[in-house]
């Protein structure tokens, strides 16, 4: 069936959703973490009144706007583009889709961009309380806008709150709350503003350090490193906590993808976790399964990850592609069978609607009966793959293996560095530690590594899924020829490398200046 | 909101909304107004940034009104966001890169290091203030002229030009209504740096263009308005849902609908009258005459074109592929949750207002720009 489509617009509109989003997470993790480390800041000026803490706000909030200004500049494109490239996604889900996207911006970017202004511009304006409460009205508007779009996304993760209308053949919604407040959103809300505030404070403390090493700007380093460490600190065990959160939601929800982080081909009750391994070539004939010359495991440790029950079975890539009659797996051949039931049994009754009333009320009747959309309609995205290889439904599965382990360990990393800064700057000892403040300056590259990563596990993991098991990205993408995609795709990737460079410039030098000369 | 809200007040409601946000977008383009006279307004570097700085100030709002305007179509009217966005592919990618070249201009400009040079940070903003108001009016005027799509019995688009959208600039009428947004809002732009910059030799370079300006509106915006109450229109009927053409279609809209033609000639009169005001009474506050008489024209146009049974995204390839309320909106339930969260808007309008107002207490003067310190300058 696959035959039918373009896959190199496909894959050309995949690169180039990839490519604006990277961008536009290169800039958001700041912008979220940032907002509320600079309005600790400003409330210990208001309540101290001391005019070094007034110093290091504005210093910060230099940063945070040279920073937010190229983060919506890249935010604008993404809102348009489920119109624009995957516009037979946007009408297939608009229905539930839309809503957080609609909310996002009546109620979390009008907050952000009024009270941005005040942060800015009101200084001598307004009084120190209202520029206080403006100030952490922007760090609310700011996550407020990640938590819509990220119920957006969870939802793509994990359809729920909606049923299939065979007659405008869409979802349309049945429950709000169930789409707001689904395990999958909460922890990827929680996951990922908390991951911003790491990196965030990561940023702090490298900036600071840096001062530190030049021996410039002493009181104001120290200082920032006490605020950044603490906030840190929580946000990284925040981070860990709700890491394994949604790796459990992974598993019930997404289990090729939770096989892909792990490259786990044979499934197996105690299975183990891979804290360390290297890859080799992937096996013919044995789509998913890559040898590995070298890996360290820690026992049952995955089961434990998926259930926290150690003894829990996990299905392997191989269970998920074969099925395993044990444990109650359906093989690609038999959900893409009955998936192209569900497609056909649509496209029947799309065609008895004007010409066969009576056949038209028997297929509609199945639409409605539980047992035949759980049997057949959950599997609709399936359908288009009928007759093909497995691998055409398989993720990359060295790439969310490597971006999975990578993450995770970052993440320890993170933690030690985090737990050291905050103890040592406590003691007042991190001016004497050279090394460790080199350490900290090249852990910002590492944060921003860290949190690109957990993009991909979370977004190539899931693939070919644009929504998990209904509809696969061939079916979504907008009837437009590759080669446009191809020409925007390159309009953007330099104009975006461009803006970036400017960025890094406008922000090196700002650093460089100093808090004294900040501008503001 | 109980049950016995029908499906289509709702379905009416969602295009009030759409349309309201819509008419605060084309007022807030003043800031794009303001924009195409950067490289020529300010003859000094400090009557430069004194416009930079006051338009500044408003960007943000501009643009997170576009970006609303887009979050709520597609939320409550998705099969127009995947039809058109999805369709006129080019026009909508222009209109937005004009965006994103904007977004960073004004942070980045005056910032030491800024790898491109002021210069070109101004051809952005310049750039953005052609192109966005230009193409923006283009689209909207085929909610009038149509064009030329598909749709699959999916539902799914099929554009029939390979200029995917670009082409609408080829009908005369599009463009009218493109020039005349682009000069209305250069004229607010202009009204609006009176209203905000305490220079009387800026304000006197402002005046003397406005004439011009307004002249070209007029131009254009009587082309379009005469075509618009001459013309056929796109109508169905209620019961069968057939879309037929009707002659004086959006003229029979307007008489049928009395209060829609009231908004639209106070409206009218406002915008006129405003500019009466800063031409010949030496006003420097006209902004809101003109500002709020801008609201309320695009607002009737866009219930004119929405509304008794009008196809408001009309094919005129196939006019059963036609868009109107009924066939293109989300399902009653997400519009009723819609219709909740929408009750936030005053509040949201109130909040906005009230923090304006405590920046706005003081006008931008040269001696505020040329200072050093205090406040975040672009
Ligand atoms: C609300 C939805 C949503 C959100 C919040 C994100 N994405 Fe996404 N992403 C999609 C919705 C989506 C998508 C539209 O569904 C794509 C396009 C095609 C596809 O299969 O999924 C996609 C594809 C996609 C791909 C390509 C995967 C592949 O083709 O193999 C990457 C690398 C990313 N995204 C990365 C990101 C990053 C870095 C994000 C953080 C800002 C992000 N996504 C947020
Ligand atoms: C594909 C999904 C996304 C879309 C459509 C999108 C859209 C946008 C848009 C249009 C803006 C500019 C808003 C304005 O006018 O001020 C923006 C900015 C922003 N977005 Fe996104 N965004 C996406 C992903 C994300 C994610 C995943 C997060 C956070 C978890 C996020 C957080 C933010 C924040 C904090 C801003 C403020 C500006 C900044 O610093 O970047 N966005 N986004
Ligand atoms: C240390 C332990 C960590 C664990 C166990 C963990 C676990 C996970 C898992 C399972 C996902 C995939 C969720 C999905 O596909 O729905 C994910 C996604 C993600 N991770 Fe982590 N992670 C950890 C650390 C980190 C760190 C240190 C960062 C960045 C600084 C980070 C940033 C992200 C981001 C941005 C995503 C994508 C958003 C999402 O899907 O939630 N993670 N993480």
């Amino acid at each position: 069936m696959i035959q039918h489509f373009d896959m190199s617009l496909v894959d050309w509109s995949r690169g180039q959703f990839a490519l604006t989003a990277l961008y536009h997470w290169l800039f958001v993790p700041l912008t979220l973490g940032l907002s509320f480390i600079i309005a600790i800041m400003e409330t210990i000026y208001v309540k101290t009144g001391d005019p070094v803490w007034k110093k290091i706000t504005k210093f910060w909030m230099t940063i945070f706007g040279i920073n937010f200004a190229i983060g919506v500049a890249t935010g604008i494109i993404l809102e348009f583009e489920f119109g624009t490239n995957w516009s037979k996604y946007s009408w297939f889900v608009g229905d539930i889709f839309g809503a957080p996207l609609a909310i996002e911006g009546i109620l979390a970017f009008f907050m952000e961009s009024t009270f941005i202004a005040v942060m800015f511009f009101g200084w001598e304006k307004v009084s120190k309380k209202f520029h206080l409460a403006s100030t952490w009205l922007t760090a609310i508007g700011s996550n407020l806008s990640a938590m819509w779009i990220l119920i957006a996304n969870a939802w793509m993760q994990n359809p729920v709150g909606m049923h299939f209308n065979p007659d405008t053949a869409r979802n349309e919604m049945l429950s709000f709350g169930d789409v707001v407040f689904s395990p999958t959103a909460v922890n990827k809300f929680l996951h990922t503003v908390t991951q911003g505030y790491v990196l965030a404070s990561i940023v702090v403390l490298a900036i600071s350090a840096w001062f530190l090493l030049k021996n410039r700007e002493v009181l104001f380093a120290k200082r920032s490193m006490v605020v950044g460490s603490v906030f840190g600190l929580i946000g990284i065990i925040m981070v860990i906590y709700t890491g394994d959160g949604s790796a459990r939601q992974v598993s019930k929800t997404q289990p090729m993808k939770f096989a892909s982080m792990e490259a786990l081909y044979e499934g197996q009750s105690h299975a183990p976790l891979v804290a360390f391994g290297i890859m080799g070539k992937q096996e013919e004939n044995m789509p998913g399964k890559h040898p590995f010359p070298l890996r360290i495991e820690i026992p049952g440790m995955l089961s434990y990850l998926a259930d926290h029950n150690s003894g829990t079975y996990v299905p392997g890539i191989k269970d998920l592609i074969y099925g395993n009659k044990e444990h109650n797996i359906l093989s690609l051949d038999e959900k893409a069978e009955r998936g192209s039931v569900a497609i056909q049994t649509l496209k029947e009754l799309r065609d008895a609607k004007t010409t066969d009333p009576e056949k038209y009320k028997e297929l509609r009747a199945k639409f409605e009966d539980p047992q035949w959309m759980k049997n057949y309609f959950s599997f609709f995205g399936y359908g288009y793959y009928k007759g093909e290889k497995p691998s055409t439904l398989l993720p990359n599965v060295s790439m969310t293996f490597y971006s999975f382990h990578l993450m995770v360990l970052l993440g320890f990393f993170f933690l030690l560095v985090l737990l050291l800064a905050l103890i040592w700057s406590i003691k007042d000892r991190l001016a004497g530690k050279k090394w460790f403040l080199w350490v900290l300056i090249w852990t910002a590259p590492l944060a921003y590594l860290a949190t690109e990563l957990g993009w991909l596990v979370a977004e190539i993991g899931r693939q070919p899924w644009v929504i998990q098991n209904l509809m696969p990205n061939l079916a979504a993408v907008s009837n437009i020829s590759a080669t446009t995609v191809q020409i925007t795709f390159w309009m953007f990737a330099v104009t975006f490398t461009i803006l970036a460079i400017a960025e890094l410039k406008i922000m090196f030098r700002q650093i460089g200046l100093g808090p004294k000369e900040g501008g503001h | 909101m109980t049950a016995s809200v029908s499906y289509l007040f709702l379905q009416h409601y969602w295009w009030v909304i759409g349309a309201l946000l819509a008419s605060l977008l084309v007022f807030l383009m003043f800031v794009q107004g303001g924009q195409t006279f950067i490289l020529g307004l300010g003859k000094k570097d400090a009557e430069k940034t004194m416009i930079v700085s006051a338009l500044g100030r408003k960007w943000e709002f501009t643009f997170t009104t576009l970006v609303t305007f887009g979050g709520a179509m597609f939320a409550s009217f998705p099969l127009f966001y995947a039809t058109s966005f999805g369709g006129a592919y080019w026009v909508w990618m222009t209109i937005l890169f004009s965006f994103i070249i904007q977004a960073v201009a004004y942070e980045f400009r005056s910032k030491p290091s800024n790898f491109l040079g002021a210069k070109t940070y101004e051809v952005f903003l310049f750039a953005n203030g052609l192109i966005g108001p230009l193409l923006i009016g283009a689209a909207v005027a085929t909610f009038f002229t149509g064009s030329a799509f598909r749709l699959d019995e999916m539902n799914h688009v099929i554009w029939q030009s390979p200029w995917k959208g670009l082409e609408a600039v080829a009908n005369p009428i599009n463009v009218s209504l493109g020039l005349a947004v682009l000069f209305l809002t250069r004229i607010l732009g202009l009204l609006y740096l009176m209203n905000t910059i305490d220079d009387p030799e800026l304000n006197e370079r402002a005046r003397k263009k406005l004439l011009a300006n307004t002249i070209v509106f007029l131009v254009f915006f009587l082309t379009f308005v005469i075509w618009m109450v001459l013309a056929k229109g796109y109508a169905y009927d209620p019961d069968t849902k057939n879309v037929f053409m009707e002659p004086f279609k959006y003229l029979h809209n307007l008489l049928q609908m009395p209060v829609v033609l009231v908004i639209f000639l106070v409206g009218v009169v406002l915008v006129l009258w405003g500019l009466f005001l800063a031409l010949f009474k030496g006003s420097n506050n006209a902004i809101w005459h003109t500002g709020i008489g801008t609201v309320l024209t695009v607002f009737a146009l866009f219930l004119v074109v929405g509304f008794h049974h009008t196809a408001f995204y009309p094919s005129s390839y196939d006019l059963q592929s036609s868009l109107t309320i009924e066939n293109a909106s989300s399902s009653y339930f997400t519009l009723k949750v819609m219709a909740w969260v929408s009750i936030l808007v005053p509040f949201v309008l109130a909040y906005i207002w009230y923090a304006w107002k405590a920046i706005n207490v003081k006008k931008i003067t040269k001696e505020e720009v040329t200072a050093a310190g205090e406040t975040h300058m672009y």
